[in-house]
C-alpha cells in the first residue's frame, strides 16, 4: 500500500538524520516531498518519532511558508511576486488567473484540480515576470500565455467547470 | 541542456571534435538574453541561441572561422565598467568539475594558508584588505574574524548565509550555480583562521539547481581531501554540511539563521551576546554571506593590500548587483565600489526600457530606499547609501520608469515586510500593520493629509525600536518615498490621483 511505502520512506529519513531534533527542517522538507503536504496526523507522527512536543513541530511547520499544511491541487501555479516581477506586471497576471479560474491565491479550486500560490522571489528576476505552472517555468510571462498554459495542463475544456 | 546536446551533435557532424570542446558553464550575467553561448578564444558571446541556430554557429564560426556578427551580444556597455572578481569564474568554467576550478587557480589559496600562513596571518591579510560584509550591514570582515578567533568556547562554527531572501536579488544563487568551489574555499580559509572544524551552508530551498551544484561540489571536494578529518593531509579538520531554508525572509538575519540551523523557528534574539561569542548551540560562531566568502581566496592569493586598492578607501573591493526592473540590460553585474548609480543604470544597464523616462531606482530591496534622479551621481558605497536613507543590502537595484507609482511601491514593500515579520517585537509586528492600513486607506480614496506625518512618525519609531534588522530597515521604502516623492502622496490623498496611472483605476481594469 502506498501509505505503508510512504511510512517506510519517512522512517528512512529519520534514521538518516539520526532522529536529531535540529534536523527538523530537513525532515519536514523530506516528509513534504514524500507525502505532498504536511497534515496534522503526519506532524503528530513526526513529533512522536523525534520525541519533540507537538507545539514545537507545529510551530516550525507553520512558521515557514514553504511548508504546505493543506493538500495542494493536482496542478500548481506558482507566481513570483518579488520586486522585479511585480514591477513588470506579475500582480496583474495573478489577478487574471484568479478571475479566470475562480480561485484565490493560497488556495485551490473546489474540485481540487488547480492551486495558485504566490511566492516572494525565486531568483529568476531578469526573466520577470516569472510564473511556474507545475514544473515549467514561463519567463517574461503574459496573462494570455499563462492562462493558455494552465488550460492546457488542465486538459482543455476546464475553464467552465470551476 | 537541449542546446548543449545540439552543439555536441553538430560538432560531431562536422567532424571537429578534436578542435572544439563543448562544455557547460555558469551564468555570465547576461540573464535576459539566454540561452547564451560563449566561444573561446576570442571572448565571443552569442545571445538568444535557439535550437535552429546551433548548426549554423558550428558551421560558420567553428569550421569556417567566420563568427556570425548579428547573433553576437551587442551590449558592449554591459561589461565595460564591470570588474568581475567574485564572479571571476562564472561563465568560464564548468561548475560541476572541480578540476576546472583547480585549473583556474582554485584552492591554491587554501594550500598557501595551510603551508605558509598562521591563522593570525590570514586574519591580518583579510583585515588589511578592508573587506566588509557583503550581506548588507558592511561590518569589517577581518575584525569579525578576529572576534571569533579570540572568543572562548569550543567547538567553533562557521555558517555561510545563502538565504538571499531579498526579492529581486539572485547574485548568491548565480555564484553558487556558476562557481560553488569559490564559496567552499572561502569557508575553508575562514574556518582555518578562526579555529572552526564544522561549517554549515544555509541555502534557501527555492534554489534547487544551486543546491544540486553545491552538493556535487562538496562531494568532489571531500573525495580529494579538501574536506574531512585531514584536509590536504594536514592536522586541519573541516566538515561542511548543507542546511535548507523554507521560505522565511527573516532567516537571513544572523541570529535567526542560527535558530533555523538548530531546527527552530527563525526568530531573531537580542544582542549581546553576539554570535561571535555565543552563536550556534551557544558556541562562538562566524556568520558570513557567501559573496564575502568568495572574495577570500583572491585576497589570500594576491594579498590584502592589492584588494584594498580596488573600490574606495573606506569601501574596498567590488559588489555584485542584480540589476532588474525597467532596464534594458537586466542581469547580474559586478562593479567596483564607488561607481555611481548613473553609470550602473545608464552605462551598464543601457538606460530605461522601451525608451521611457527614468523615475527612481530602488537600492537594497525591501529594506532599502527609493532614490530619485537627483541622486544618480551618488557613488555606491555603504556610507553614502545610508546617508540618503537606503542600504547596500544584498545588492538589488531595480529601475523604475514613469509608469511606476511610488506610493504603490512603498505599499508593496510594506506588505512584504508585514508577511515576513517574525512577530516577536511589537514595533515591527504592529507598527508595520498600522502602516499597511494607512496605505490601504490612501489607495481606496479615504486617505487624510495627516496620514503623511503619521507614516513618518510610525516609520521612525519602528526603525528605532525594532529588535532586528528586518524591522529596523522595513520603514526605509516608506521614509525615502516620503522624503523624495512626497508630491505623489499628496496627489493620492488630496486629488485621489496617481500620476503613473496605476492607482484608482478599478473602472478601467481590463482582465
Amino acid at each position: 500500500m502506498q501509505k505503508d511505502n510512504h511510512r517506510l520512506m519517512l522512517e528512512k529519513v529519520f534514521k538518516e538524520h539520526e532522529y536529531q531534533e535540529d534536523a527538523l527542517l530537513e525532515i519536514l522538507h523530506r516528509a513534504q516531498e514524500i507525502y505532498g503536504f504536511l497534515d496534522r496526523d503526519l506532524l503528530m507522527d513526526i513529533s512522536g518519532s523525534l520525541n519533540l512536543p507537538p507545539s514545537k513541530v507545529f510551530g516550525v511547520a507553520t512558521f515557514y511558508s514553504f511548508f504546505k499544511l493543506r493538500k495542494p491541487g493536482q496542478h500548481v501555479v506558482t507566481s513570483c511576486l518579488g520586486t522585479a516581477c511585480y514591477v513588470r506586471g506579475a500582480e496583474e497576471i495573478v489577478q487574471a488567473v484568479e478571475k479566470e479560474f475562480k480561485v484565490k491565491r493560497g488556495g485551490s479550486t473546489p474540485d481540487g484540480k488547480l492551486s495558485v500560490f504566490a511566492t516572494r522571489c525565486i531568483g529568476a528576476c531578469a526573466m520577470a515576470p516569472t510564473i511556474v505552472v507545475d514544473d515549467e517555468v514561463i519567463p517574461k510571462a503574459t496573462k494570455e500565455v499563462v492562462i493558455k498554459k494552465i488550460k492546457e495542463v488542465l486538459g482543455g475544456a476546464e475553464s467552465e467547470s470551476v | 541542456m537541449k542546446i548543449l546536446k545540439a552543439f555536441e551533435d553538430a560538432v560531431k557532424e562536422f567532424g571537429v571534435e578534436k578542435e572544439c570542446k563543448v562544455a557547460r558553464t555558469g551564468c555570465p550575467g547576461t540573464c535576459a538574453v539566454g540561452p547564451a553561448v560563449m566561444i573561446e578564444p576570442g571572448d565571443y558571446l552569442y545571445q538568444n541561441v535557439t535550437l535552429d541556430k546551433v548548426r549554423n554557429i558550428v558551421r560558420d564560426h567553428i569550421v569556417l572561422g567566420l563568427p556570425i556578427k548579428d547573433m553576437l551580444y551587442k551590449n558592449e556597455g554591459f561589461y565595460k565598467k564591470q570588474h568581475r572578481l567574485v564572479l571571476r569564474n562564472a561563465g568560464k568554467i564548468d561548475p560541476q568539475r572541480i578540476q576546472d576550478y583547480i585549473a583556474a587557480g582554485g584552492y591554491s589559496a587554501v594550500v598557501k594558508c595551510l603551508a605558509t600562513m598562521t591563522p593570525q596571518g590570514v586574519i591580518y591579510e583579510v583585515a588589511t584588505s578592508g573587506l566588509r560584509g557583503r550581506g548588507g550591514a558592511g561590518f569589517p570582515t577581518g575584525q569579525k574574524w578576529g572576534l571569533v578567533a579570540r572568543a572562548h568556547g569550543s567547538p567553533k562554527y562557521i555558517v555561510a548565509n545563502l538565504d538571499e531572501g531579498d526579492p529581486g536579488v539572485f547574485a548568491n544563487r548565480t555564484l553558487a550555480e556558476a562557481d560553488p568551489h569559490a564559496i567552499i574555499e572561502g569557508m575553508l580559509i575562514a574556518a582555518y583562521a578562526i579555529g572552526a572544524e564544522k561549517g554549515y551552508l544555509y541555502i534557501r530551498s527555492e534554489y534547487p539547481l544551486a543546491i544540486q551544484t553545491l552538493q556535487k561540489a562538496i562531494a568532489q571536494a571531500k573525495s580529494i581531501s579538501l574536506l574531512g578529518d585531514k584536509v590536504l593531509d594536514t592536522s586541519f579538520k573541516f566538515d561542511l554540511e548543507l542546511r535548507f531554508g523554507a521560505g522565511a525572509f527573516v532567516a537571513g538575519e544572523e541570529t535567526a539563521i542560527l535558530a533555523s540551523v538548530e531546527g527552530r523557528r527563525a526568530m531573531p534574539r537580542p544582542r549581546p551576546p553576539y554570535p561571535a561569542n555565543s552563536g550556534l548551540y551557544g558556541k562562538p560562531t562566524l556568520i558570513q554571506n557567501v559573496e564575502t566568502l568568495a572574495n577570500i581566496p583572491i585576497i589570500i592569493q594576491n594579498g590584502g593590500a592589492w584588494f584594498s586598492r580596488i573600490g574606495t578607501p573606506k569601501c574596498t573591493g567590488t559588489k555584485c548587483f542584480s540589476l532588474t526592473g525597467k532596464t534594458n540590460n537586466p542581469g547580474l553585474i559586478e562593479v567596483p565600489m564607488g561607481i555611481t548609480l548613473r553609470e550602473v543604470v545608464f552605462d551598464i544597464g543601457g538606460g530605461v526600457a522601451e525608451g521611457r523616462k527614468f523615475k527612481a531606482v530602488l537600492v537594497g530591496g525591501p529594506s532599502g530606499g527609493c532614490l530619485p534622479d537627483t541622486l544618480l551621481e551618488l557613488p555606491i558605497d555603504y556610507d553614502s547609501l545610508t546617508r540618503v536613507g537606503a542600504i547596500m543590502g544584498s545588492g538589488g537595484i531595480v529601475v523604475l520608469d514613469d509608469k511606476s507609482c511610488m506610493v504603490d511601491t512603498a505599499k508593496f514593500f510594506t506588505e512584504f515586510c508585514v508577511d515576513e515579520s517574525c512577530g516577536k517585537c511589537t514595533p515591527c509586528r504592529a507598527g508595520l500593520i498600522r502602516i499597511k492600513d494607512i496605505f490601504d486607506n490612501i489607495m481606496n480614496g479615504s486617505g487624510k493629509m495627516e496620514d503623511i506625518s503619521t507614516l513618518e512618525k510610525t516609520g521612525v519609531f519602528i526603525r528605532e525600536a525594532s529588535l532586528c534588522g528586518l524591522g529596523q530597515t522595513a520603514p526605509n521604502p516608506v521614509l525615502t518615498t516620503l522624503r523624495y516623492f512626497k508630491d505623489e502622496y499628496i496627489e493620492h490623498i488630496a486629488k485621489k490621483d496617481c500620476r503613473a496611472g496605476k492607482c484608482f483605476n478599478e473602472k478601467h481594469e481590463e482582465v
